[in-house]
């Protein structure tokens, strides 16, 4: 039906374009929902997901259980489910796909299928009805080398593997394996030294295997396993993905010199793992042909071991938020993982600064004297010391969003810039109009340059 | 004691070699920071020598805010997008207020090169730093410390000073709440807020800042400046003298507070 034909039909019809990407992503997304169920789940694209329960169903109390299980989660999703379950992969597939009617047992339901679930060509389907062959039953009846005589080869394979005289194997989705590097000894390791040497050869084993996938790692994580049965981790981050053994090392020796309780082997470590969790592209480069990155490399370093020795939330970068409330329209992220800079709203030329060098967060309370009531301050008392005010402009008016809450998200604010007698300049409001809250108490919110 | 000697004459020899090479005093610096008054840049040399140490005191929270513009403010007028560290300690953004990007925005700076490195204490803060001006490639490293900083002592300043020196980053160390000290630093500067040019309907104008050379390596010190921020040019410029404020000599007797430490 053409879309101008629905809409006729149904007024407010809502439409949404098909983009295969997406559905694709979605799918795959609920196959790695599905691995809950059974370690081997294939996508049947574009709309089907095939998984083999052989051995699992038990921890589900039986295959209706584990039906019902996935039922469930899926509604809850929003999807609409036909499940089926069959002796082969494509018999299962088939029956979710075409039966219509119910039947006793697998192998009749199957019989009981249209020729339409061979999915052969359009051509070689209505030659199969034309010779009154309807269903698969019909089909299964004849010898199989007549039938491959007249409908093909492949009609006569994809019956056989419906029926399951021929193998249909599987395609699962696997999960890529991480990169991690082992180490077992005989005798276990207890000095410390020897513990990082061989941290080392980990760390360039992993880079090697980094390189041979073209990846970086972002993430290395080294577990230490003592003798007595107790395990440690240790990780680092990286800002960029990296193939640089150096690098981690002095991250590593960075990280274990900042333990409070330091690293101890007791009766030695008999094994040492290195795993790299988190890999990102990395193509390989050449910094110094490449134009001068090499000093861009230099501080990303450093801001990889400041963050490794003070913590990753003590080392940030600011981006911009959509908000025009000043304490949110900034934000700090970690800078191991801040999003690329996005343009900051561009300032008027010509005009002074409007906003702050410096941002109380919270804004602190100030006692003011203003000549009318929601007029501009005349002088205000901040941290014991009077401020008499020579120069103001305002107010600058920033309403409450009272789109997000349902109190109509508080009180307006009056923000005025005001400079003292002795030329320091102040971000002062009033929060609250005479109307909103009869004693609009003031604040002051920074301080300009 | 032959097999103690040795060392020891080893040891003698690189103090020697170090003190061949130079401290911070013998070399003069190759470029500068400059801040676009032609005057002021001519006065110390070409403006603020990369690879050095400069001070800027403030008396309190209130002039903080404008000594950190103006380092801050010379540090980004470079152009390019090598990136500016500044160091502070958690506290910082309860006295001072905390480090706000659109306000530096409306200054002309690109904020997106700022790295803010927050340390628990003074310590760390110090042990940073001392990784952050031997790592190349920063536009400059700002230091901000409030009051004194007992363990910023002549040695861990020198070491400061020798690490700025053989990578080329550029040391702005923020000494707010605090009394000048004696020092390595290149240039030692005391900042104040200066009244701005007032705009329309007595509006209060574009940033503007009192300057006192308390102390420099070339030459002689003590000489004030006010000047003023054009964020349109990106530069310095001087400031216009209201009729309120008395118009300063360009080189006045040594401030009493400039005495004391230079």
């Amino acid at each position: 039906m053409p879309l101008a034909d629905a809409r006729a039909q149904v007024p407010g019809l809502a439409i949404v374009p098909h983009d295969p990407v997406l559905d694709h992503g979605w799918l795959d997304r609920l196959a790695q929902g599905c691995a809950r169920y059974t370690p081997l789940v294939a996508l049947d694209a574009p709309d089907g997901l095939i998984l083999d329960i052989t051995g699992c169903t038990h921890l589900f109390e039986g295959e209706a259980g584990l039906i019902d299980d996935i039922d469930r989660r899926l509604t809850r999703l929003g999807m609409t489910l036909r499940h089926a379950l069959g002796p082969t992969a494509d018999a299962a597939r088939a029956l979710a796909r075409y039966q219509t009617r119910p039947a006793p047992d697998e192998a009749s339901a199957i019989r009981r299928l249209p020729v339409a679930a061979l999915e052969l060509e359009a051509e070689a389907t209505t030659a199969l009805v034309r010779a009154g062959l309807k269903t698969i039953g019909d089909l299964a009846a004849r010898p199989m080398a007549n039938i491959a005589a007249r409908f093909g080869a492949d009609a006569a394979m994809a019956l056989r593997r419906l029926l399951g005289d021929a193998p249909s194997p599987l395609d699962p989705r696997v999960a890529p394996l991480p990169v991690a590097t082992e180490r077992r000894f005989a005798q276990p390791v207890a000095s410390m030294p020897h513990a990082t040497r061989i941290l080392a050869e980990l760390v360039s084993e992993a880079i090697i295997a980094l390189a041979e996938r073209g990846k970086g790692g972002r993430d290395f994580r080294a577990t230490f396993f003592r003798s007595d049965g107790l395990a440690r981790s240790i990780a680092v981050e990286t800002g960029h993905p990296t193939r640089d053994a150096g690098l981690v090392m002095r991250l590593f020796a960075e990280r274990m010199d900042g333990l409070r309780d330091p690293l101890d082997p007791g009766f030695g470590f008999d094994m040492m793992r290195l795993a790299v969790p988190r890999l990102e592209a990395l193509a390989t480069s050449q910094l110094k042909l490449e134009g001068g990155a090499v000093k861009d490399a230099a501080t990303d370093e450093l801001a990889d071991r400041l963050a490794t020795r003070l913590g990753r939330g003590r080392v940030r970068k600011l981006r911009p938020a959509d908000t025009h409330i000043p304490e949110q329209a900034q934000l700090e992220l970690p800078a191991i993982d801040a999003p690329p800079p996005t343009p900051w709203p561009a300032p008027e030329p010509g005009e002074p600064p409007l906003r702050p060098f410096y941002l109380f967060d919270p804004p602190q309370v100030i006692e003011v004297i203003a000549e009318v009531p929601d007029g501009p301050p005349h002088r205000f008392r901040w941290r014991r010391a009077t401020h008499a005010i020579r120069r103001y402009e305002g107010p600058e008016r920033i309403a409450a969003e009272w789109w997000r809450r349902r109190d109509n998200g508080g009180l307006t604010r009056d923000y005025y810039r005001v400079e003292d007698e002795r030329g320091r300049r102040y971000w002062l409001f009033r929060h609250g109009l005479y109307d909103e809250k009869p004693d609009p108490r003031w604040y002051i919110h920074g301080l300009f340059a | 004691m032959r097999d103690s000697s040795q060392p020891l004459a080893g040891l003698r020899q690189r103090i020697a070699r170090l003190a061949a090479s130079g401290g911070p005093a013998t070399q003069s610096a190759q470029s500068w920071l400059a801040t676009g008054h032609d005057a002021f840049d001519a006065a110390i040399g070409g403006g603020l020598a990369i690879g050095r140490t400069h001070e800027f005191f403030a008396a309190d929270a209130l002039d903080g805010a404008s000594a950190a513009a103006f380092a801050a403010l010379v540090a980004l007028r470079t152009p390019g997008k090598a990136p500016l560290l500044w160091l502070r300690t958690v506290d910082a953004g309860r006295r001072t207020g905390h480090i706000y990007a659109p306000g530096i925005a409306e200054l002309g700076g690109d904020p997106d090169r700022l790295l803010l490195v927050e340390t628990v204490d003074s310590k760390m803060l110090l042990a940073c730093a001392n990784d952050a001006v031997r790592c190349a490639g920063s536009a400059a490293v700002i230091v901000e410390s409030w009051g004194k900083f007992p363990l910023l002592d002549l040695t861990a300043g020198r070491r400061l000073a020798l690490g700025a020196r053989d990578t080329g980053t550029t040391l702005l160390m923020l000494r707010l709440n605090a009394v000048p000290t004696p020092s390595v630093a290149e240039t030692r500067w005391h900042v104040v807020a200066a009244p701005s040019r007032e705009l329309e309907a007595n509006a209060p104008g574009a940033p503007a800042f009192d300057l006192e050379l308390l102390r420099w390596r070339g030459g002689p010190a003590g000489t004030r400046w006010r000047l003023d921020w054009d964020k349109d040019e990106q530069a310095f410029r001087d400031a216009a003298l209201s009729g309120a404020v008395l118009p300063l000599a360009a080189r006045r007797t040594v401030h009493p507070l400039g005495a004391a430490a230079a």
